[in-house]
This record gives structure tokens, sequence and C-alpha cells, in this order.
């Protein structure tokens, strides 16, 4: 690498163009809406920047805060099912034959490139009350209930006199499912990649001194794969929180999270000065977790450099 | 031989956990989880059904498709979407590349900092980057005209799509750098090479796998987009994703399937190309 100095004219010939388009169209925009965020509402239209907290001091409103709740525990809760299921996933691919290695990767990455609208209207096609989930479900319920008549408890009803659809859109259930479904592939990765590096032989040695293979999993490789887990985590949560397709089409305006509420600002509500304090919000949570992600990312390398 | 019956002795290794059922199991029904729904859908496409297409089968028919080939402005968005893709595609790969080599070239004052500016781009919520050049472009009176002719009434999206994928370029281009020997510049340097020369007989050749990667990732970003877009076009700037979103509003038809079809179809496409420049051991974070 060399010094900006030693060739000044050729650093700026690179650099300049992308700062300028970066601070021009991205954090000029964001400064405009952080200005805004301080701003009241003269007319529909126009926005006069009053420095007033009231923008801020709404987000404390009994409706803001559920809101941000039913948003926290949504994406929490689908992060977590979504880092269950990654586990295995990963570690059958990370431990696969090098042959089938790519393979298997690339069935789980390939869906991550199909458009998010079009997965989600899939999905829309799936979960309807009529839709093919609650066709397997009913399948699965006849099959359950011939077999308790096959035990001869068939008179005691166990599973319900007929088969009731679940409905799903417009519940927490369906969103949740459409969260974990796209962003099931942004879990997979980090996972498997701190598997595929790590020192396998630690695994020998606990095997080797009479572990279990659940215990070895639970002392050795947990804590060895934490790096990913945790890096899983954040790349999954941050987008779930701020997702704006997946509650607006599977949660039918019922199930409302944080972008539905923004971008009603905007589009409907005509509240700039409201939408944008929520936008920065969102944002400020965003860097937050970012900030502890790394944070523990740094200290996870510091220990491993002090164990060599 | 040999190495079977030992298989068979030690059933479990210490790192063999794909040949495990249970976790065969559970990858098998990941893989269905999330590919059933995208078949459902390309199957329903041929649904010879006119409402609720998606309810019950009622035979093959590919009518639907003949249908989306006719239904004007859903043809024009899908033109939209091309159109934003590609030529926001060439913008994002040329600034991709600029910033890829200051990083990778140039030590200079608070370099940390500029490398958190532009992966920036990358990690906040799509809403919050939709929001604010929403907001930009209007409060500075950027509106485009209702009457502009066809690829300039697009400006205000293109620049978005600019905006949120080049640092993906960057970063896709900045890892081909990290194979470039240096000994090589050096050399043509001494042979007598001005600066330019050496970027474009040296530097750039070694980049095009990159060039390439980028060019289609920020194609993909770019044609799979919705928030961002939904929030810079206009009325008459519908594109692809946000003509299918308004239909999905009104009905689920199984035009809107075939629709999909189609465009799940030219992703595809498009990641067979990119698998072919960029190896897919090194999975992208």
């Amino acid at each position: 690498m060399e010094s900006y100095r030693r060739n000044f004219r050729a650093f700026l010939a690179f650099f300049t163009p992308s700062f300028a388009w970066l601070v021009l169209f991205f954090f000029v925009p964001l400064a405009i809406i952080w200005l805004y965020s301080f701003g009241e509402n003269e007319t529909i239209t126009k926005i006069r920047v009053t420095w007033t907290l009231d923008n801020y001091r709404r987000l404390l409103e009994p409706e803001i805060v559920s809101l941000f709740w039913r948003s926290v525990w949504l994406s929490v809760l689908s992060t977590a099912i979504c880092i269950v299921i990654a586990y295995p996933i990963a570690m059958v691919i990370a431990t696969a034959k090098p042959k089938w290695k790519p393979w298997l990767l690339l069935v789980i990455i390939l869906p991550f490139w199909t458009n998010l609208l079009i997965r989600t209207y899939a999905l829309l096609n799936i979960l309807g009350t009529r839709g093919r989930l609650n066709d397997l479900l009913h399948w699965l319920w006849s099959m359950g209930d011939g077999a308790l008549a096959a035990l001869g408890l068939g008179d005691l009803q166990l599973l319900g006199e007929r088969f009731v659809p679940v409905k799903f859109l417009g519940e927490p259930a369906g969103v949740m499912i459409g969260l974990i479904y796209v962003y099931l592939p942004f879990a997979v990765l980090p996972i498997y990649a701190s598997l595929e590096r790590l020192d396998r032989s630690y695994l020998e040695a606990s095997l080797d001194l009479g572990a279990s293979q659940w215990r070895t999993f639970r002392q050795i490789l947990l804590p060895l794969s934490s790096g990913g887990i945790n890096t899983a985590m954040v790349i999954t949560f941050i987008p779930m929180l701020g997702s704006f397709l997946i509650p607006d089409l599977l949660g039918r305006g019922q199930v409302d999270m944080i972008a539905n509420v923004i971008e009603r600002q905007f589009k409907s509500g005509n509240d700039w000065p409201f939408g944008s304090a929520l936008s920065l919000f969102l944002l400020y949570v965003t860097f937050i977790l970012l900030a502890l992600q790394s944070f523990a990312a740094m200290r996870q390398r510091r220990r491993e450099e002090a164990r060599g | 031989m040999v190495s079977r019956t030992r298989q068979k002795r030690a059933p479990a290794g210490p790192f063999d956990y794909s040949r495990k059922v249970s976790l065969r199991l559970v990858f098998f029904l990941g893989a269905i989880f999330l590919y059933a729904p995208i078949v459902v859908l390309v199957i329903f496409s041929f649904n010879d059904s006119r409402r609720g297409g998606n309810v019950i089968w009622k035979g093959f028919t590919t009518k639907y498709y003949e249908k989306a080939f006719n239904n004007d402005a859903l043809v024009e968005s899908f033109i939209n979407s091309l159109t934003i893709a590609l030529v926001s595609t060439i913008f994002a790969v040329i600034l991709g590349a600029v910033t890829a080599v200051v990083l990778w070239r140039f030590r200079f004052p608070l370099k940390p900092v500029y490398e958190g500016m532009v992966s920036l781009p990358i990690v906040i919520p799509e809403i919050c980057m939709g929001v604010s050049l929403a907001v930009f472009f209007s409060s500075f009176g950027l509106y485009v005209p209702r009457d502009v002719a066809f690829p300039l009434n697009l400006t205000n999206i293109i620049i978005a799509h600019i905006t949120f994928s080049f640092p993906f370029a960057a970063m896709v281009i900045r890892t081909r750098l990290n194979s470039f020997n240096r000994e090589m510049e050096e050399a043509a340097r001494d042979l007598g090479a001005s600066e330019f020369q050496v970027f474009r007989d040296i530097l750039l050749p070694h980049m095009r796998p990159g060039l390439v990667a980028g060019a289609l990732l920020a194609f993909t970003l770019s044609l799979d987009d919705f928030v961002i877009t939904f929030f810079t076009s206009g009325p008459n700037t519908v594109t692809f994703p946000i003509k299918v979103y308004s239909m999905v509003r009104f009905s689920v038809t199984p035009e809107i399937n075939a629709a999909s079809t189609i465009l799940i179809l030219i992703t595809l496409a498009v990641t067979f190309v990119a698998m072919r420049f960029q190896s897919f051991e090194e999975p992208r974070k």
C-alpha cells in the first residue's frame, strides 16, 4: 500500500467520484431527514425545522411503544428460529464431502437471489386458509385422526371433530413464517463460514477424552462457532426489524412493523417529521446492534489470540 | 473395504455431522421449506382458473403467459426494470471499481472512517434509505417532469439504485484485487508505463472477473429492489416489482404467477452466469 501523498493526483482521481456520490446521494438525504425529524408541518407539504423534540416525544406514545415491542419480539423470535434451523443446515454443509459442498451451499443461496417480492407473493399463495399449507395440515390431521381411530380412540375426538384451517395471513404467525423464509439463507452463511474455519482437533480431543457427542457439541462446538452465530443473529435481525414488504403483504395491515408505520407517514399520512424521527430511531437501533456485534467480534478475536 | 468397516465401527466421528440422518433430515426439510412456495407458484402459473387462481387446480394452460405478455403496463414495467438495472449496473461497477482501488491501493488519513462510510449503504435498513432519498428528491425539487422521454424519466430510480448497489460491487472487486501481484505493476512502471497505462493494461485485466461478478451482483440487486424503488418512483415510472405489488394488492391471479415465473427464470440465468465467474465456495457475508 502506498501513501496517498506519493501520487496525489491518482489518489484524487480514484477517491473523488465515489466519495462525492456517497455524500450527495447518501449522506445529504440522511442529513435532511435528520433535520426534518426536528421539524413541524407548516402546511401539508411545507416543513419548518423548529428544533422541536415533539416528534421524538411521540415515540413514547403507547401505540408506538407497542409497535416497537411487536416488531422486536417478532424479529427476535424469528431470528432465534432461523438460527436453530440454520445451525444443523450449516453443520451438514460444512462436514459434507468437498465435492458436494458447493452444491449444498447453492441449494441454500439460490432462493436468496430470487426477487423478495416474488418470494413473499409465493408465500401469500401458500398461507391462505385454502392454501397449500392448510392442505398439508389437513392431510396430516386426517392421518392423525385415522391413526387414532385405528387405535380405538376415534370416539374421543382428540384432534377435534373436523379439521379447522389455520389462519396465517393477518396473524403474527404468518409474518414470522415470512421473516424466517426470507432470511434463513442469511443465517446459514456466517455459521457455515465459522464451522468451516474452526480447528477440528478440539472436537477430536473432546471425544477422545470421553465426552459424549452432545456434550462435545454443547461445550466445544457451540462456543467455538459463537462468532458465526453472533454474526448470523445480527445480519438476520437487522433486516427483519426493518422489513416492510413481509408484514405488509402477509400481515394484511393487522401485524404492522416499524417500516409499515414509517411508510404510512410518507405515503398517506403526510407526517414527514414524525416519519423521519421513526426512521432515525430505526437507524440508531441498527447502529447500536452493529456496534455491539463488532465489539463482541473484537473481544472474541482477542480471546483467540490469547489462546494462541 | 477396510475404510468402510472402520466407518461402521465408529459411526460418529468427530466432525461427521453430514452423515447423521437427523441432521440430513433437517437440511432436507429446510430445502423443502425454501423451495416449496416457489415451486407451487410456478405450477399454479399454469392453472386454468380465473379467480383466486391459486386455490384449486383446474387444468393446464399457458394462457396466463399470453395474458402477461399482452399486458402493456406489465411489459412496460418490465422494460423499465431492465433499463434501470442495466444503466445503474454500469455506474455501480465504475464507482465500485474506483472505490475498491482506493481502499486497496492507498494509505490515507481517516481511512477506516471512509471504509465505514462505504459499507453504510449495505447495512442501513432499506426503508431509511428509501425514505431519505424520497425526501431528498422532493425537497430539492428534483421531480422528474411528466413528459420527459423514456430513459431519462427513470433518473431518480437509477440514482437510488446506483447508491445502494455500488458498495456491494466495491466489496466484490476489492476481494479480487487482493490477489493482485504488485510486482507486475512495478515491472510495468520500471519499463516506462504511465499511471494510466498501468491501470489500463495491468490492473484492469486482473480486475475483470471481479468486475463481472460485481456487475452481476449489482444487476440482481437492482432487479430485486422493491422498498427503495417504491419510495423513489413516480406514478409514471413503474418498475416490475412495483407493478406486481400493485397487482397483488388487488387480487391474486395466475397472471402474476406467470410474470413472476419469467422473472425467476431470468434471475436463475443471471445467477448461473455469475457462478461461472465467481467461485461460490467463498460465501458472501
